[in-house]
């Protein structure tokens, strides 16, 4: 090929399609891949409906989820409404539609508050080694001796009650586990030969963890991630049901369940309709998790 | 092209076919694939990554694993037909009659379970009678067969505590205490060094000799088939290219990718040459095989080598090729590369 | 290659020792002697072969001259530059100077990122180009290995091994390095791919005037790519000299086992085998005294004792040999 002829096929707007191209077969697999699995798809489904649900939740709802009508309480469900109505008789339906949405914010911010604390604290533990990990590691150790869920509660009580404070409480929780897992993939990938070859290349530290290093871990992490989606809205439900979480009179799944627990043996759908959405978007969080493993592994294109 | 039993084979194997079914499509990995297998006979299975030659074996011990499968073929291994047989039976025939030692010998051992009872324990699934103690001893002696130096003490080791060469040879005292009638050697000596080569090599000569089995090895290095073998069989993309003794292929190599090959070994040459190399790549094996699949590559390709596929010519005394370009000269041996010596 | 050609590395009297450190308080209960008292050189333009079994150093000892392992004694020296002792990051603009080819090619290339990115990286970070000058230099390297502009934007997966190989090469080529360290560079290829890959790399030799640090156990292909070769056991030098030299009359009783135990395709030409007893030694703690001498057929007492040094064996002055006695 001449210079020119090279020029030619250098153009930004060949350059520009050529990306668009690659980026395009790489969907193209990833979607191949999806629909390999019919239990992702049954996961991706799930999900998607409730991001729509708590879109256009206004919509859905047939009454005002905080609209009280005390002579309607404990009503079983009907066609008026579906899901019935609970203690202060309000409808279950249009509160479970409406909760959908500070479900997904909660499962959301805890997500994007944990994740790249445990990323950045994971990868410079992992590639820098020596005192830097010892330290960062002894204090997620700290972290790690206490479930889960207890640490949650002791960080709500002491931040007080409140969503925000049960968002910040299961997110300080979450993170050690994140930054351990990244840590480990750091180390398995730190010896690479490509991570090696970018030394050779001149490459610093710096450089490599953020660009070489970073988009190794990040696979796993949000693998990790959608599989403990279905955790944190259980603890963030727990915290609700505790009283810790989310504040009466909002329409938070948790707190339902916990509104409707001396009610249970006759009136069963006030605790169990709420209940069941979480099982179910629980459930839909943890089989997308294994699609998107799949998808995220480059072995798997190689086939 | 029915050729019968002939007693004198130990295994036959005719018309294999089989396939991957995979995400973009159907991968026909091998294709028509038949050749025999004499009785205390050893047989070099010889082709670059991909071509088969590792399916092949394990077509033979019917472990091809998913999306693979086993669509045409005959595999006779003496008067029973392995495809036919119920997975219980041939797993009777697994590393019984027919064993196989794997590339990287570390990987198939387990790593929790001292060597002298892994090995005692292949001999007790397949000869219940044997009690813990006759079994262990057995095991012992094996080692020792193996040339491994104090055997009773490296019987108590774990396969993490030996080096390459002695995990090797603890594979093949585990697959060679059954005396089985065939033993498939998977590359048996690529992961060691060539000293270590050397004496895996030596080894596997002598105990054939003293057991009497037939090998099928399968290697990549031409040099080792020819060392160990008597007959070699040239796979390419799938399909059988030549066979014949290895001194025939070896010093008069007729099928055009068996003279490429031998052509692109750096030992020989004089350093101020160029190596020679076959132009163009494995054909993806994808596409639907249509005529010869080295056609694309062949310095010689014609253009009926594309669309038909070319019959197997007797070029000489058990030696055999399928190739167009021996038409004119050589009677059609059938469809299957066997061989008649 | 004429006797005055200037020394591009020198490597005198190299060690490199990791310790085994274990229990609690992480004391060094052992020492891995991967590479103890090397000394070679290799001439501008010239090809020198590394050969041994793994295990022998040879990777610890190319990846030591690109800063990637540590070096705890002795002095490299490249071109005027000493880069023993130093950390990589410390000496300003060796990616452009040295560079190093993997031996598996499918673990060396970055698996998410795009052929372009990969090979332009170098560029980038050693600020020699910027922008489409990077997609201008990347294609163009690219292409002189073989490979087009429709391979630019594709992912490590969507190549073959040889492929993969060739653009680990235009990644090391288009730095413009003087000297390339190839660690096994053929040896997770077919014999065919190999063989296109050896041509290659013997083509860009003769057109960018490069110098090769060849490391191998294949004796076929060193033989047919280096002009003087150095053989390795266990952390030494033990023969070197003229490629042909030490193939026609090896010196050293371990070269001439290992050019005996290589197979030959022609069931005629088989040699009579020096079969080696026993397995090569680990590098942890190696005993003094010759370091074949456990596994030597000709082994003396005073090999036991005396660590022999290289000296001049045969009629050639350039070719050397460790051994006590290497006429035996």
């Amino acid at each position: 090929m001449t210079d020119t002829a090279r020029e030619d096929a250098l153009k930004p707007e060949v350059v520009r399609q050529m990306r668009r191209d690659a980026r395009k077969r790489y969907f193209q697999d990833s979607y191949t891949l999806w629909k390999r699995n019919p239990i992702t798809m049954i996961g991706t489904i799930t999900i998607a409906l409730l991001i729509l649900i708590a879109f256009i939740a206004p919509l859905l709802a047939t009454h005002d989820p905080y609209e009280q009508i005390l002579a309607d309480r404990l009503f079983a469900p009907s066609a008026e409404h579906w899901f019935g109505t609970d203690n202060l008789g309000r409808d279950i339906y249009s509160r479970v539609v409406h909760g959908s949405r500070l479900t997904l914010m909660i499962a959301i911010l805890v997500a994007v508050i944990s994740g790249p604390i445990g990323l950045v604290v994971g990868v410079l533990s992992g590639y820098l080694g020596g005192w830097v990990d010892e330290v960062l590691m002894r204090i997620s150790d700290v972290f790690l001796a206490f479930p889960k869920l207890i640490l949650a509660v002791a960080f709500a009580a002491a931040l007080g009650t409140g969503l925000e404070n049960a968002i910040i409480a299961i997110s300080v929780a979450n993170w050690p586990g994140y930054a351990r897992m990244v840590r480990a993939e750091t180390l398995a990938v730190r010896n690479s030969d490509y991570i090696q070859a970018i030394r050779v290349l001149g490459a610093g530290r710096l450089r490599i963890m953020v660009g070489h290093i970073t988009p190794m871990c990040m696979s796993t992490l949000i693998v990790r991630v959608s599989f403990d989606m279905g955790a944190i809205i259980l603890i963030a439900a727990g915290l609700g049901f505790l009283g810790l979480g989310a504040q009466p009179p909002s329409p938070e799944w948790g707190l339902m369940v916990s509104d409707g627990r001396d009610y249970l043996v006759d009136q069963w759908w006030v605790s169990t309709l709420p209940g069941l959405a979480i099982l179910i978007v629980v459930l839909g969080f943890n089989l997308i998790g294994d699609g998107i493993r799949d998808i995220l592994d480059p072995h798997q294109r190689q086939s | 092209m029915t050729v019968g039993a002939d007693k004198n084979n130990l295994l036959e194997v005719e018309d294999l076919a089989v396939r991957f079914y995979t995400l973009r499509g159907t991968v026909h990995a091998l294709e028509d694939v038949s050749f025999k297998l004499g009785q205390g006979e050893s047989v070099g299975l010889v082709g670059e990554t991909g071509c088969g030659k590792s399916l092949t074996a394990r077509a033979i011990l019917r472990i091809v694993s998913p999306p693979g499968k086993i669509i045409r073929g005959n595999i006779r291994f003496e008067d029973k037909q392995l495809l036919e047989l119920s997975e219980r039976e041939i797993r009777q025939i697994r590393g019984n009659q027919i064993s196989m030692i794997m590339q990287e010998p570390k990987m198939s051992l387990n790593p929790s379970m001292r060597v002298g009872k892994q090995v005692a324990e292949t001999l007790m699934i397949h000869d219940k009678s044997l009690g813990k103690r006759g079994a262990y001893a057995q095991a012992v002696d094996m080692l020792n067969a193996v040339s491994i130096p104090d055997p009773k003490h490296m019987a108590k080791r774990y396969p993490h505590e030996l080096s390459g060469g002695m995990a090797q040879r603890i594979m093949i005292a585990m697959m060679l205490v059954t005396r089985p009638k065939l033993l498939i050697a998977d590359e048996p000596t690529s992961a060691l060094d060539v000293t270590i080569q050397a004496q895996i090599i030596d080894l596997i000569n002598n105990l054939i000799d003293d057991i009497g089995s037939s090998v099928l090895m399968i290697s990549h290095d031409l040099g080792v088939v020819a060392e160990t073998c008597d007959r070699v069989i040239v796979m390419y993309a799938g399909s059988v290219a030549e066979s014949g003794l290895v001194r025939d292929v070896m010093e008069n190599p007729q099928h055009p990718y068996t003279q490429g090959l031998l052509r692109t070994l750096p030992d020989a040459i004089d350093p101020g040459q160029p190596l020679y190399s076959i132009k163009g790549t494995v054909p993806n094996l994808m596409d639907e095989p249509l005529g010869c699949r080295f056609a694309p590559r062949c310095p010689q390709a014609t253009d009926r080598c594309s669309s038909q596929k070319p019959p197997v010519y007797d070029v000489g005394p058990g030696h055999q090729v399928a190739c167009f370009l021996h038409e004119a000269t050589s009677p059609v041996a059938g469809t299957s590369v066997g061989v008649q010596l | 290659m004429s006797e005055q050609a200037e020394t591009l590395l020198d490597i005198r009297d190299l060690h490199v020792k990791f310790p085994l450190r274990s229990g609690l308080l992480m004391r060094t209960h052992a020492t891995v002697h991967a590479v103890s008292g090397v000394s070679i050189n290799v001439k501008r333009g010239e090809v020198l072969g590394l050969v041994g079994e793994s295990g022998c150093g040879k990777t610890t000892l190319g990846r030591a001259v690109v800063g990637l392992a540590p070096t705890s004694g002795g002095s490299i020296n490249f071109d005027g530059l000493e880069l023993a002792g130093k950390d990589r990051d410390d000496v300003e603009g060796l990616a452009k100077k040295i560079q190093l080819i993997f031996q598996d090619p499918y673990s060396s290339l970055h698996p998410r990122k795009m052929v372009r990115d990969l090979v332009g990286e170098g560029l980038i970070l050693n600020g020699i180009a910027s922008g489409a000058e990077v997609d201008r230099l990347t294609l163009a390297m690219l292409q002189r290995v073989g490979l087009g502009v429709e391979h630019l934007y594709r992912f490590p997966h969507e190549f073959s091994g040889g492929q993969r190989q060739r653009i680990a090469l235009a990644r090391a080529l288009v730095l413009h390095p003087d000297l390339i360290i190839l660690d096994e560079p053929t040896s997770a290829l077919d014999v065919s791919v190999q063989a296109q890959t050896l041509n290659l790399l013997k083509e860009l030799k003769a057109e960018l005037g490069l110098t090769y640090l060849f490391i191998s156990h294949d004796l076929g292909v060193v033989r047919y790519m280096s002009d003087r070769i150095a053989v390795m056991y266990l952390g030494n030098i033990v023969e070197t000299g003229p490629t042909r030299n030490v193939f026609d009359s090896p010196q050293h009783p371990y070269t001439r086992s290992l050019l005996a135990a290589l197979p030959s395709i022609h069931p005629d030409q088989r040699k009579t085998r020096i079969v080696l007893e026993g397995d090569p030694p680990t590098p942890i703690d190696p005993p003094p005294g010759c370091p074949f001498a456990g596994r030597c057929p000709k082994v003396q007492p005073l090999c036991h004792e005396q660590k022999p040094v290289l000296a001049i064996a045969g009629p050639d002055a350039l070719h050397l040999t460790a051994c006590h006695d290497p006429d035996l």
